[in-house]
């Protein structure tokens, strides 16, 4: 007797939960020999702002956060994943139609980055910010200190290209609402997974998984989101447009040109979303 | 019938049972209405024009009193079209800060002042101590009295005693619009919310208010329903309208408009109306001015752009 098959409905993930999008979509998700492997929700603009009021809720408790903790955190993740190397290279290899040593490649990269990133948590502060010298009996300091809520439409490597995007974001302590790649948003919502169960608060990242040209507006015209970065949007045309609309309330974007995702990243990942706090101090005798 | 507690009591418990599934079920359905684009427009407008804003906390100072008044007359600075809020409800000793904030603006704004009186919250005082309370106020210049009902006296069947003490401070409140506050979460069943609701209006009140917001549950959307039917089923009894005010726990424009919707089916349009209807809250207002900008920018705003209190 033949064994029923146990379909996943891959959902989004807002608030440390999974719900189903509002609108109540979804949209077919192909593997990499054009056959059918699941549905995905279609995320609508009420989502996407579910998901930043979600983030903004989870942004007090998250930046306060000592960096220090926020790197293990982060460093818990890589945990996490490296004990589920096996799922996500196996889903690499069904939805990118790679092969066995190329998605083996992949996770590593994925894990080492975060591993990277989770160390830096507690470093960056010493390299951004510093001692000022002033003209004037002061003590003047510069401390980075994290954005807000940062939006992030991550390019279209399934696993390494949405971890290169979510974790430098959230190490300083900014909390993010992400929408996956639209071809490949199955391996978002696995990592999801993977963030619910390490210690990552309900909030501090979110995913959608449906089309950027209809979410990332939204998003981008947000007036309670902080950062957008705009990394996975290949299409130049809604890029300027999305500038536009987040020059409205002073967005910090980050616009990259094309990334080769598995060199060694730099830190501008991290600081383009921070803020410089300088504190001046009056010097005593 | 309001002559001795035996007749009160025979008439209360005479009115017909609540069905608890049934009103909660019949809550929940009115709940799930789409109101969208106009109606929408129509029913935030009409909400931040219902609003009582509220601030009853013991750290309460002038300052922040007057900082609600200025708010209550302009609740978004940037948009002129934005109607006053209905009411701001403060304190007894709090409310000759508002009268002033209100008529430094040549008093035209509409507003009224809301006072809490009968030793808010728990109303556990002497009577002569909680009409020297409404007097205070009045005298202070409350336009609007809300009064807690004694639920110790209610829920040990005191029903007499309940009415004389609304009808003592409806007296003592004068030409001020007298609301009952019967703190359903402490009355248990909705068949007591049913008969407290006669009881108020018997008595004369002008508005029968859920909560004092200080007791959870405060406002739900089946016992306001209640209370909706309680107002429909006196007018058509004796012709007159008494107001409903729900308060407490309703901070989204989203409940806001499930309980206009409620409103308008179970009492019926005639209380869509800041006269006949409130809302008593403080962050409700934020969520509606931001569902406003919404619809009148097109963007999705945030709690930044709007004062905190």
């Amino acid at each position: 007797m033949s064994r029923i098959d146990v379909r996943k409905t891959y959902k989004l993930y807002i608030g440390g939960a999974f719900p189903r999008s509002e609108s109540g979509r979804s949209y077919v998700v192909n593997d990499a020999k054009g056959k059918f492997l699941a549905n995905a929700s279609h995320a609508s603009r009420k989502d996407a702002r579910d998901a930043v009021k979600a983030a903004r809720a989870a942004f007090g408790g998250w930046s306060r956060r000592t960096a220090y903790n926020r790197g293990q955190v982060v460093y818990r993740i890589a945990e996490v994943l490296e004990d589920r190397r096996d799922q996500f290279e196996a889903e690499l290899r069904t939805a990118e139609g790679v092969t066995a040593t190329r998605a083996r490649t992949y996770v590593d990269a994925s894990i080492d980055r975060l591993v990277w990133y989770a160390g830096w948590a507690d470093k960056l502060a010493q390299v951004t910010g510093g001692a000022n010298p002033v003209a004037g009996p002061y003590f003047n300091h510069t401390a980075p200190e994290p954005s807000g809520v940062v939006a992030v439409v991550a390019p279209d490597g399934p696993l390494l290209g949405l971890v290169s995007v979510i974790a430098p974001v959230i190490v300083t302590g900014n909390t993010t609402v992400v929408i996956a790649s639209e071809p490949h948003p199955l391996t978002s919502i696995t990592l999801a997974e993977v963030m619910a169960t390490s210690d990552v608060p309900g909030g501090v990242v979110n995913i959608l998984t449906g089309p950027q040209a209809e979410i990332a507006p939204w998003l981008a015209s947000h007036m309670d989101v902080n950062g957008l970065d705009l990394t996975g949007v290949g299409d130049a045309e809604l890029a300027r447009n999305l500038e536009i609309a987040a020059a409205d309330n002073l967005k910090r974007v980050r616009r990259p040109g094309v990334e080769e995702l598995l060199a060694p990243p730099a830190l501008d990942r991290m600081t383009r979303f921070q803020e410089a706090k300088t504190v001046w101090h009056p010097m005593g005798t | 019938m309001t002559s001795t507690d035996a007749s009160l009591r025979r008439f209360l418990h005479g009115l017909p049972g609540v069905d608890q599934v049934g009103v909660e079920q019949r809550a929940a359905g009115l709940g799930t209405r789409s109101i969208k684009t106009s109606a929408k427009d129509f029913a935030i407008d009409l909400a931040i024009g219902m609003v009582d804003l509220t601030t009853l906390e013991g750290s309460d100072t002038p300052g922040k009193v007057r900082a609600l008044a200025a708010k209550a007359m302009r609740p978004d600075p940037a948009d002129p079209t934005c109607p006053p809020v209905a009411a701001v409800c403060v304190y007894p000793d709090m409310v000759p800060f508002v009268k002033e904030a209100l008529s430094r603006s040549g008093g035209s704004s509409g507003v009224r002042i809301a006072s809490v009186a009968t030793a808010f919250p728990s109303g556990r005082a002497a009577r002569d101590v909680k009409l020297a309370d409404v007097e205070d106020a009045v005298d202070a210049g409350a336009d609007e009295i809300d009064m807690v009902i004694d639920r110790g006296a209610f829920l040990s069947g005191r029903y007499l005693q309940v009415y004389e003490e609304i009808v003592a401070v409806r007296q003592a409140c004068g030409s001020a619009h007298l609301k009952v506050i019967f703190e359903t979460g402490e009355l248990q069943t909705y068949d007591n919310v049913r008969r407290a609701s006669w009881l108020a209006m018997l008595a004369g009140g002008h508005f029968i208010k859920t909560s004092t917001g200080k007791v959870q549950p405060a406002a739900t959307l089946p016992v306001t329903l209640v209370m909706l039917e309680a107002v429909r089923d006196f007018r058509d009894v004796t012709g007159q309208m008494v107001g409903v005010k729900p308060a407490g726990g309703i901070r989204s424009s989203k409940d806001a408009i499930k309980y206009l919707v409620t409103v308008n089916e179970i009492a019926g349009p005639d209380w869509l109306h800041p006269d006949w209807f409130r809302f008593g809250a403080s962050t409700l207002l934020n969520d509606l001015l931001m569902q406003r900008t919404k619809m009148t920018t097109g963007r999705y705003s945030g709690p930044d752009y709007f004062t905190l209190d």
